[in-house]
């Protein structure tokens, strides 16, 4: 696989330059996502780096439930749909037998945090070269705005309704560095939609995980912290600044670990292995 | 992949001379996993469980020498799920656990069978309910054949009475979840996992298909989408009305059972698995007694071979189901029957297993009542014939009782499209 930027985007000398174009891989579909909510520009970030990268004819992903269950509504790229939680185990089953394909997971908090901790902790750990896209917005965003594990403390929602109370309710998850301690994990790093450079940054952590993959490194995972204003009972606006506020202060962001591919590679085969890195 | 393979199996001396279709003693656990290799398998995944770990323990080591996939999952979420993964990419998929692990997958089952993935799950049972025992059962019939998981829907069940039919019918539940694009399941007790028996080492690689469906990646074709979700009532009633036809479908096309001393058979022992093997012995036993007697067995649990045994019902004195469990098939026996005879049962639980004598006993008690109660019916009849004009029709009777005699009528022919599943 080799980096195949669109030709639309490079600079050439005469040629206007292009700086806005929507991903081919991103379908005309009219969003079913609430408005304000930070799930479109997840989808959007990945179709760019899909793109980007020459991805989507050979790419398997895998749905979540969730809000984001419909993602196969917006990426044009085989799908399938997985039961709660269970998306790192259905990747699993994807790369055991198509090596080729590139095999890209996309789950919730909900989903990948609670119900789905087991399969999330042990893809991690047998180091599956697959591409995990966690969106964390601290809440079950469609079922109505229920606690999750990721939901802060003092947080009301519709199931803690007095407020997260450590007590009784125990304290949030930072998932993201518990995998980050599994040498399976190539690549783990946490990214924010809250604002258009952190969205960048979002974009090239994307970026970085898809080509963990591509170059035969172990499992890739990108958590972006993003925003329920529906569920949060606030306006977007107001999503957005608690998010760049308490949520992040609770989350920090940044790359938690980057093995880089040369150990993955290391780790995952005895033997002396060529590789460029 | 249709190339024969090494089996990995090593013939004892007096074996080799025949090469592939020497007779060798195997384990029924190693057996169907080797031939659901042989029937090519691209993919295991699995979590150990008695009586079932040796299938695994199998697979572990043949699948990466033939460069296939194997993995050891999580829990049986993990290797159902896994499972789902592969399947969706077209792949050939074998999944085995034993009854609780089976209680886990159900999640899985009913998302692949309303997504139309196609794989088999076999289920070596053991006592339950919950942890239970180790010891051989067939309690999960219920289990398997109505349903498993949530939803409306069915799996094909295959039910195998000794490890060279579960050897034949690995090849056959790869051949039907492809055709159908349904999970099935192969279902045996501890016993059949567990015991050996000299097996024939004959094996079918069924022939592979494209698939219209399968996840490949969208290059050059529109992006393909696996699922099971629809929100709109109206289009998920759709999914279930075509779901519904394919399982009619499986129905008149895939039914099977065998029968054996049927010809003469007043009094039909109906059981599957280890069940039909003790009840052959309980029929030996009973003729020996002057008690004429056959089996029924049915080797798909669902489709539930219902025709047939109604069939069989117009004839009989009585039927016997025999079962290692409390009586679960028997509800489907009953269902078919529809009255037309007396239906006993006989079972154990637990992990115990009824002895060739102990269903004779159970044999000649209802053998007793039901001869009995002809006497009397006859005694009853012969006063009423006595007291009204010749040729009348013997209305009235119990439905408890066969009629003595009953012909065959349209309904036979209705049902000829039923799959024979002939003698074993």
């Amino acid at each position: 696989m080799t980096l195949n930027p669109s030709p639309e985007l490079t600079a050439r000398p005469g040629v206007p330059r292009l700086i806005y174009r929507k991903p081919d891989v991103l379908l005309d579909r009219s969003t079913h996502y609430c408005p304000g909510c930070g799930h479109g520009i997840v989808h959007r970030l990945l179709a760019e780096v899909m793109t980007e990268l020459d991805l989507p004819a050979h790419t398997i992903a895998v749905a979540p439930v969730g809000c984001a269950v419909f993602a196969y509504d917006y990426l044009n790229v085989d799908f399938v749909e997985a039961p709660h939680g269970r998306a790192p185990a259905v990747a699993t089953g994807i790369r055991r037998v198509r090596p080729e394909a590139f095999v890209l997971t996309y789950q919730g908090d909900g989903d990948l945090a609670a119900i789905g901790t087991a399969e999330i902790v042990h893809a991690a750990a047998r180091g599956e070269r697959i591409t995990a896209i966690f969106v964390n917005n601290g809440i079950y965003g469609m079922t109505g705005g229920q606690m999750a594990p990721t939901t802060l403390l003092g947080q009301k929602t519709t199931s803690s309704p007095s407020g997260r109370d450590a007590a009784l309710m125990g304290y949030p998850i930072r998932i993201t560095e518990m995998l980050a301690q599994l040498p399976g994990v190539t690549y783990a790093a946490r990214g924010s939609i809250a604002d258009a450079s952190l969205i960048g940054k979002l974009k090239a952590m994307i970026k970085r995980a898809c080509l963990v993959q591509m170059e035969g490194g172990g499992f890739a995972l990108v958590e972006a912290l993003s925003n329920c204003p529906v569920g949060w009972g606030m306006t977007p606006q107001e999503s957005l600044d608690h998010l760049k506020g308490p949520v992040i202060e609770a989350y920090p962001l940044g790359v938690i670990v980057d093995r880089g591919v040369a150990a993955a590679v290391a780790a995952a085969a005895p033997a002396a292995v060529e590789s460029e890195a | 992949m249709t190339e024969p393979l090494e089996t990995g199996i090593r013939p004892r001396s007096s074996d080799k001379d025949s090469g592939r279709r020497s007779r060798v003693l195997m384990k029924g656990n190693e057996a169907i996993a080797e031939a659901a290799i042989q029937a090519g398998c691209d993919a295991y995944f699995g979590y150990p469980i008695t009586p079932q770990a040796e299938l695994l323990e199998w697979m572990a080591r043949r699948m990466p020498e033939l460069g296939r996939a194997f993995v050891q999952a999580e829990s049986e979420l993990g290797a159902i799920n896994m499972a789902l993964g592969a399947a969706a990419t077209g792949a050939r998929v074998l999944v085995s656990s034993s009854s609780p692990g089976i209680s886990l997958m159900a999640e899985g089952m009913s998302y692949m069978a309303g997504s139309g993935t196609p794989m088999v799950l076999v289920n070596v049972m053991r006592a339950g309910p919950g942890l239970g025992g180790i010891g051989p059962s067939q309690s999960d019939y219920f289990q398997a054949t109505k349903g498993h998981g949530h939803g409306d829907y069915r799996v094909p069940v295959l039910a195998p009475a000794s490890i060279g039919e579960a050897m034949e019918l690995m090849a056959t539940a790869f051949e039907l979840a492809e055709r159908y694009r349904t999970p099935v399941m192969v279902v045996v007790d501890g016993i059949l996992g567990q015991a050996m028996e000299p097996v024939e080492l004959r094996f079918r690689n069924p022939e592979r298909h494209a698939f219209d469906w399968a996840l490949t990646g969208a290059a050059g074709r529109p992006a393909r989408i696996i699922k099971s979700i629809d929100l709109v009532p109206e289009i998920l009633e759709k999914r279930n009305i075509a779901l519904q036809r394919k399982y009619a479908e499986i129905s008149r096309q895939e039914t099977r059972w065998a029968t054996e001393l049927m010809d003469d058979a007043e009094y039909v022992l109906v059981a599957y698995g280890t069940a039909a093997r003790v009840a052959r012995s309980a029929i030996e036993k009973a003729r020996a007694r002057g008690i004429k007697a056959g089996l029924f067995r049915p080797i798909t649990l669902w489709p539930f071979p219902s025709r047939e045994l109604a069939r069989v019902a117009r004839h009989a004195h009585a039927i016997l189901t025999v079962e290692l469990s409390s009586g679960q098939m028997v509800e489907d026996v009953r269902l078919a029957v529809e009255g037309r005879c007396p239906v006993g049962f006989h079972g154990r639980m637990g992990g115990l297993v009824p002895t060739p004598d102990e269903v004779v006993g159970a044999l000649k008690a209802l053998h007793g009542k039901v001869e009995r109660t002809r006497e009397r019916e006859r005694k009853q009849q012969q006063k009423r014939h006595a007291g009204r004009a010749e040729g009348q029709s013997a209305h009235g009777r119990a439905a408890v009782t066969g009629p003595p005699e009953r012909t065959h009528r349209a309904e036979a022919d209705a049902h000829a499209s039923v799959r024979d599943g002939g003698e074993r």
